[in-house]
């Protein structure tokens, strides 16, 4: 701590905790969405399903005990970062200090490198999973609040943006989500989970819906009104019959989260994020 | 239901006797190949060029490992999306693959092919990378190493658990699981 209350933070130690997400994030799912898992088994009507649900509880497991990655997309990382306002980083940039976290937690991780650079054309692999993508929010204390996701390619492609017009109103919304999980089918590798974001702009209302995406699933929106819109996508995705891997049955969806803020007079944006069952998220606090 | 044990290569008369829904486990030489990978056997069988396997009765399987750990055969094995492999299915087919492991939907050229020429497409887990690398036995890179996870390589399987999900009846367990359990709110 500097005299006037401004905390020193060298980068080094972003480098060494965003390594260590890399890999726990890709080795162990998170216990909430394990415990989906085996709710999910419960429920389940289907047969083909249930069994499904029961290679996905012991993939975890095996995971787990063999430190090895859930899934060979160990995905894209995606980070959103806290940074209370009175921390001063030293030694050198911050969002190189995350990049050189990834690079090694991939790296010494054995997880696979999925970043191709010049998308149109050459399609380089950048060979290190490099460059991060960082969402940064200043806030405030002398604390860095660190969230990392391994965001998968095949559930990603399934997702929407939707600019709505106010007079769609929250049916509009509804069938843009539903039509969303229709469209992916088995792709995104259901049960998967929804991420919606309502409101705001084009690029925040796909930023709030992978904001949605870090809750815990099982957790209950702490608005009665927002929680109630959630349930009731969850009921409607999931009567499509879709089911685990798209072979049919009940549980399609494990969780819908909603993330919203206002918008323009004139707008109405909505987007849905969809994530795979591999929900794999990791917390810290430096 | 017990799952039905299959060998690679396929004939036409054991992907005739298979139907959506019918649970298998593969043994046997399959191969791997994702988005880079389709895109040069297909230019080599547009250049009347040799492919690195031999695709008559081959089972391609949809896959980008990650890296293998030290003393493992392979990293994580889990199928990709095979939709993005569609435009390139239908020729290989045609030219004899009779075998797609993958997960999600396939185009209607991809399914008429599968009918006209006697192939069959089944699904892998998504995101059961862990638990399907025990059934795979070698792993040897066969074509275009400079791809990484997107080279070629022949896998040996051992019980590699599977389900057709569409047959060469023109069978599709996407479309009847989902019209089984869908119901109206």
């Amino acid at each position: 701590m500097c005299g006037n209350g401004v905390r020193e933070l060298h980068v080094g130690e972003i480098t060494a905790v965003v390594r260590t997400m890399c890999m726990e994030a890709n080795y162990d799912l998170p216990p909430d969405v394990y415990d989906a898992l085996k709710a999910g088994k419960e429920a389940e009507e289907s047969p083909v399903g249930k069994a499904v649900f029961e290679q996905l509880i012991e993939n975890a497991d095996i995971a787990k005990r063999e430190r090895v990655p859930i899934c060979q997309d160990t995905g894209f990382a995606i980070f959103f970062v806290n940074v209370g306002q009175d921390v001063h980083f030293v030694g050198g940039s911050f969002e190189e200090a995350v990049n050189e976290g990834v690079r090694q937690g991939y790296g010494d991780g054995f997880l696979r490198k999925s970043v191709a650079e010049q998308p149109a054309h050459a399609r380089r692999n950048t060979k290190d999973n490099t460059p991060a993508i960082v969402h940064t929010s200043i806030v405030p204390g002398d604390k860095v609040e660190i969230w990392m996701m391994a965001k998968g390619g095949g559930a990603e492609n399934m997702s929407s943006l939707n600019m709505l017009k106010p007079a769609q109103g929250w049916q509009g919304m509804v069938d843009a989500v539903v039509g969303t999980v229709s469209r992916a089918g088995s792709n995104p590798c259901p049960p998967i989970v929804l991420g919606v974001g309502i409101g705001g702009t084009i690029e925040m209302c796909t930023k709030l819906a992978k904001k949605a995406l870090l809750r815990e699933v099982g957790s209950v929106h702490p608005d009665e009104r927002i929680a109630g819109m959630e349930a009731e996508l969850l009921e409607k995705v999931n009567a499509l019959g879709i089911g685990p891997q798209g072979l049919g049955g009940t549980q399609t969806c494990l969780a819908v989260f909603i993330e919203e803020m206002p918008c323009h007079i004139a707008s109405m944006p909505m987007a849905v994020n969809v994530q795979c069952h591999a929900q794999r998220h990791v917390h810290t606090v430096l | 239901m017990a799952a039905r044990k299959i060998t690679t290569a396929l004939t036409d008369e054991v992907v005739r006797s298979l139907r959506a829904g019918d649970e298998v486990e593969i043994s046997g030489s399959i191969y791997q190949a994702r988005d880079s990978a389709h895109k040069r056997l297909v230019a080599l069988i547009d250049a009347g060029e040799p492919l690195p396997f031999e695709l008559q009765g081959a089972v391609v399987y949809y896959m980008g490992p990650s890296p293998a750990k030290p003393g493992n055969v392979i990293g994580s094995a889990g199928p990709t999306t095979s939709g993005r492999m569609d435009a390139y299915a239908p020729l290989l087919i045609e030219k004899g693959l009779k075998g797609m492991i993958g997960k999600g939907l396939r185009a209607e050229p991809v399914k008429q092919a599968m009918v006209e020429h006697k192939a069959v497409y089944f699904a892998a887990t998504g995101g059961a990378g862990a638990l399907l690398a025990k059934r795979i036995v070698a792993n040897e890179t066969i074509a275009w190493p400079e791809l990484g996870a997107e080279a070629v390589a022949r896998l040996e399987v051992v019980d590699f658990p599977a389900i057709v999900v569409m047959d060469c009846h023109g069978g599709d367990l996407y479309a009847e699981g989902r019209a089984r359990y869908a119901k109206s709110v």
